[in-house]
C-alpha cells in the first residue's frame, strides 16, 4: 500500500469509546435522511428539479388563491378543496419520491449495509414510510398555511376572524394528512417491489390512474349500492369519499358536488384504514424477505 | 476469549439445500481466513454470524454473544463488507460512510469525523467527495471496507474483499486487511476462495467444503507451502526433473508441467540455474496459487 505522502502527523487508528446512540436516534437519522431525499436535498441538482417544481406549483397556486380572495373577498377554494385539487400533483410527486427512497437502495445493493447494523428490520421501511408521508403532508399542508396566513392578515373580523380561519385550516391539514398516509403507503409498497426506478414510477402512476376507469364502470352499473360504493375502487376517490363523509361542507362547498356515497361514509373510512394497514403489513413482509438476502 | 465458536451448526434452506452441515469450530482473535470453493457455505456462515439468518440447528457465539437472540448487540460490534456491489452511485463516499456511521449509532459530528478517518485509513483522500459511481473497482472495495470500519467494530467480516481486483489491487487490499488486523487491533474474518491469497495474511485458517469443516488450525501449524512454481520447458522435461530432484527440490508432474513447491525466492534461482545449466528452452515459469479444491484433494485424506 502506498504510504500517504505529505502527511505530517499520522496519528494512526483511534478506537472509539464515546456514546453510541439508541434505536430512537438511529430511526430519527434514517427518517430525516429520507425526508431530505424526498425533496432531493443532499443529492445532485438533477434530483432536485422535479420535487421543487411541484413545490413551486402548489405554492404559486396557494398564493394566487390568497391574492384572489383578498381582492374579491370570496373563498375560491377551501383548504380541503385545495388538497383535493392538488392530488394529481401528489401522485406524480409520489411516483418520483418513492422509487428514490426505496428502489434506489434495492438496486444498488446497499441494503446489506443497513441490515448488518443494529437497525431492526422493520425500522428501515417504517422510517422511509414516515419520511414519505411527512413529505407529502408538507407538500399539501405548507401551501394551506400560506393561504391561512394570507386570510388571517386580510380578515375584517379581527381575532375572531383569525380563529374561524384556523378552525377551517385544521380539518384541511388533517385531510392533507389522510392523502399523505394513503398515497405514501401505496407508493412505497409498489416501489419496494422493484429496483428499477422507471418501473416503480410507472407502477405507482398505474395504480393511481388505471383504477379510475374501474370507478367509472362501477358508477354506471344499474344498482344504487354499487354506484355509491364504486369510489372504493381507486385510492384517490377513496380518500375523496372519506373527506366527503368526514368534512361535509368544508370539502363539498355550498353548491354540493361531493361524491355521491350515500350512507356508506363509515365504510369508506374503514376501507381507508384497512388499505393503509394492508400496505404497511405487506411492506414489512417484503423487507423481512429482503433483509436475509 | 474465543472470537467465534460454533457447535454442530447446521443450516438447511427450504428445498433441502444444505449450506452448513454440523460445523463445529472455535477461533481465537486475530486474522482468520475462511476458505472454501464457491457455494461452500462461507456467505451463509457470515449471515448467521450477523444474526441475519437463523441456523436450522446447533449453536453459535460471536464475541461471547449469541447472534440468534442478541443480534442487535452483535451487529453493533461487528463490521461487514459484503461481496457484491453495495454502493449507491450518486452519493459521495464521504456522505455514504457518514450516513452509515449514523445508522450504527454514532452522533452526527462523530460520524462525520470517523467517516473521513476511516476513508483516510483505506487510502481515499480528496476523491471521497466525488460520487461513488465514478470510482474504480479498487476504490469501491475500499469504500466498502471503510463503511465496515466507521463504527469501530471489534470484528470485521470481509466477504471476498479482493474480488474483481487486479494483482496490484489485491496486494494492496491484503496489506490493508493485514494492517487492520495487526495495527488497529481489530479481529478480521476474511472469506476467499483463493487459499494462497489469505494464507499470506492470516493467523488462523478455516477451510470448509460443502458446509463441512475440512480443517481449522493456526497457519503456523500448516507449514507446508501451498504456492507452487509451474515450470514448462519445450524439451528435456525429464532431464530437468532429474536435475531438480538432485537439488533436493520435491518435483511433481502435471502433464508437460513440472510443479515445484515455492519455499522462498531462492527456489526461483535454483530452477533458473538448473534450466540454464542444462541449456533448455524455458517456455514458462510462473507462480501458481493453489485453488482450495487442490488443498482439499491433498489434505483431506490425512485429515480423515
Amino acid at each position: 500500500m502506498p504510504e500517504p505522502t505529505g502527511v505530517i502527523h499520522d496519528i494512526g487508528y483511534q478506537r472509539y469509546t464515546g456514546p453510541r446512540l439508541g434505536r430512537r436516534q438511529v430511526f430519527g437519522a434514517l427518517y430525516l435522511h429520507g425526508l431530505r431525499t424526498a425533496f432531493g436535498l443532499g443529492r445532485s441538482a438533477k434530483a432536485k428539479i422535479f420535487p421543487w417544481l411541484v413545490v413551486g406549483i402548489v405554492t404559486v397556486v396557494a398564493a394566487g388563491l390568497t391574492a384572489v380572495r383578498s381582492q374579491i373577498g370570496q373563498v375560491v377554494m377551501t383548504y380541503a378543496q385545495f388538497a383535493d385539487a392538488m392530488s394529481w400533483l401528489v401522485i406524480f410527486f409520489v411516483a418520483v419520491a418513492a422509487p428514490e427512497l426505496v428502489s434506489r437502495d434495492l438496486r444498488s445493493g446497499v441494503l446489506p449495509l443497513y441490515f448488518s447494523r443494529p437497525l431492526p428490520r422493520a425500522d428501515y421501511p417504517l422510517a422511509k414510510l414516515l419520511a414519505l408521508a411527512t413529505a407529502l403532508w408538507l407538500l399539501l399542508g405548507a401551501p394551506q398555511l400560506v393561504m391561512f396566513l394570507g386570510a388571517a392578515f386580510t380578515t375584517d373580523d379581527g381575532l375572531r376572524g383569525v380563529w374561524n380561519e384556523l378552525l377551517d385550516l385544521l380539518p384541511g391539514l388533517l385531510y392533507a394528512g389522510l392523502w399523505a398516509v394513503v398515497f405514501a403507503s401505496i407508493g412505497l409498497l409498489v416501489a419496494s417491489l422493484t429496483g428499477k426506478r422507471a418501473f416503480a414510477a410507472g407502477g405507482i402512476v398505474a395504480v393511481f390512474l388505471m383504477t379510475t376507469p374501474i370507478v367509472g364502470t362501477l358508477s354506471i352499473m344499474p344498482s344504487r349500492a354499487v354506484n355509491e360504493l364504486a369510489f372504493l375502487a381507486s385510492p384517490s376517490t377513496l380518500v375523496n369519499g372519506v373527506g366527503t363523509w368526514a368534512l361535509g361542507d368544508l370539502l363539498v362547498g355550498e353548491g354540493g358536488g361531493g361524491l355521491p356515497i350515500g350512507d356508506f361514509g363509515p365504510v369508506y373510512a374503514g376501507a381507508a384504514v384497512l388499505l393503509v394497514a394492508t400496505c404497511v403489513v405487506l411492506l414489512l413482509a417484503r423487507y423481512r424477505k429482503v433483509a436475509t438476502r | 476469549m474465543t472470537l467465534i465458536a460454533t457447535e454442530s451448526l447446521t443450516k438447511t434452506y427450504g428445498g433441502g439445500v444444505t449450506a452448513l452441515a454440523d460445523l463445529t469450530v472455535a477461533v481465537e482473535p486475530g486474522i482468520i481466513g475462511l476458505v472454501g470453493a464457491n457455494g461452500a457455505g462461507k456467505s451463509t456462515l457470515i449471515k448467521i454470524l450477523l444474526g441475519l439468518l437463523a441456523p436450522t440447528g446447533g449453536r453459535v457465539r460471536v464475541l461471547g454473544l449469541d447472534p440468534t437472540t442478541d443480534s442487535a448487540r452483535v451487529r453493533a460490534r461487528v463490521g461487514y463488507m459484503p461481496e457484491h456491489d453495495a454502493l449507491p452511485p450518486d452519493l459521495s463516499a464521504a456522505e455514504l460512510v457518514t450516513h452509515l456511521g449514523r445508522i450504527s449509532g454514532l452522533p452526527r459530528t462523530v460520524a462525520r469525523e470517523r467517516a473521513s478517518e476511516a476513508l483516510r485509513h483505506v487510502g481515499l483522500y480528496e476523491e471521497r467527495y466525488r460520487p461513488v459511481g465514478g470510482y474504480s473497482t479498487g476504490m469501491k472495495q475500499r469504500v466498502k471496507l471503510a463503511q465496515a470500519l466507521v463504527h469501530d467494530p471489534d470484528l470485521l467480516l470481509l466477504d471476498e474483499p479482493t474480488n474483481g481486483l487486479d494483482p496490484a489491487g489485491r496486494d494492496a487490499m491484503l496489506a490493508l486487511v493485514h494492517r487492520i488486523g495487526t495495527e488497529f487491533g481489530i479481529s478480521v474474518l476474511v472469506c476467499s476462495h483463493l487459499l494462497g491469497e489469505v494464507e499470506r495474511i492470516c493467523d488462523t485458517l478455516v477451510a470448509i467444503d460443502s458446509g463441512r469443516l475440512l480443517r481449522a488450525d493456526r497457519i503456523s501449524a500448516m507449514t507446508s507451502a501451498t504456492d507452487v512454481l509451474a515450470v514448462e520447458v519445450s524439451e528435456g522435461t525429464e532431464e530437468l526433473a532429474a536435475r531438480l530432484a538432485a537439488l533436493q527440490l520435491p518435483v511433481g508432474r502435471e502433464g508437460r508441467l513440472l510443479l515445484v513447491p515455492l519455499a522462498d525466492d531462492a527456489t526461483y534461482d535454483l530452477i533458473l540455474g538448473a534450466v540454464a545449466e542444462l541449456d533448455l528452452p524455458l517456455h514458462r515459469l510462473d507462480q501458481r496459487r493453489h485453488r482450495v479444491a487442490e488443498l482439499f484433494a491433498t489434505k483431506e485424506p490425512s485429515h480423515a
